[in-house]
């Protein structure tokens, strides 16, 4: 499912997939004050799982120490043109979303 | 955005409140499992050591030269700054990005499976100019190296 939060491009160029994501996402690390002084709740990215087919490419573990609106790249051979890339993200609150993309 | 320049302030509840319950609840696709294994006490570390320790079982890494980190020499945005690791070390499992003087050290691990190539490319919050390191663990060895960033402003909060 194409989803608006998660813009993702994998393109390949000889064999090797290059892929570019970005997330838009709040990132806050739980340590900021909001101007009454009050802590502003952590709210982050916490895993990212980046598949093709039922084969895990890239998982990965994130602090609140990345960017708002995180960016994403990395690099992956075995695959062919058309193949379908998916990047799934799950934050501290539960929520997820995902984004199916396929291979240029 | 505001910049609160408090942010040595850090809470310890901060990662307490992390909903486990309900993201299970909520239904999830593939990454309950990877939020079940999100590693708490490797994102709660407050040294390089120990964090490593936590997500990469031991504490300490060799330096190499194999590693590249491309990131600026002088942020001026510490909310935002570039970090590009790459190596060309057979076998990669996993790359581990830190900036050390953070807070928390450990800002992202990324683990390679399949196919993935030694490179990953992102973008971290520095709270102060300090260095930042990058694990690699490859062929069940650490290796690190490190750059050092100045930062304007800094961009962890407070």
């Amino acid at each position: 499912m194409a989803s608006k939060s998660i813009k993702i491009r994998a393109k390949m160029k000889e064999d090797v997939v290059t892929v570019k994501a970005l997330m838009t996402h709040a990132m806050e690390t739980g340590n900021r004050k909001d101007s009454k002084g009050e802590t502003i709740p952590a709210h982050f990215i916490q895993g990212v799982t980046c598949t093709s087919g039922s084969k895990e490419i890239l998982t990965a573990d994130w602090s609140g120490g990345i960017s708002k609106n995180p960016y994403i790249s990395f690099k992956y051979k075995g695959a062919s043109a058309g193949d379908d890339l998916t990047l799934t993200w799950v934050d501290n609150k539960g929520n997820t979303e995902s984004a199916t993309v396929k291979v240029q | 955005m505001k910049i609160d320049l408090n942010r040595r302030i850090l809470l310890k509840g901060t990662f307490a409140t992390s909903a486990l319950g309900i993201a299970i609840g909520a239904g999830l696709l593939t990454p309950g499992q990877v939020l079940a294994a999100w590693p708490k006490e490797a994102f709660t570390a407050k040294d390089i050591p120990s964090a490593l320790s936590a997500i990469m079982g031991a504490d300490s890494a060799e330096e190499s030269g194999d590693i590249n980190i491309k990131a600026p020499d002088i942020a001026e945005n510490g909310a935002v700054v570039p970090v590009t690791v790459s190596t060309s070390m057979a076998g990669v499992e996993s790359i581990a990005i830190m900036a050390a003087n953070n807070p928390v050290p450990l800002i992202a691990n990324f683990n390679l499976k399949e196919g993935a190539e030694g490179f990953v490319s992102t973008r971290i919050k520095m709270g102060k100019s300090g260095d930042v390191v990058a694990v690699v663990k490859a062929g069940g060895k650490l290796y690190k190296a490190g750059k050092e960033v100045k930062v304007t402003i800094g961009g962890c909060g407070g």
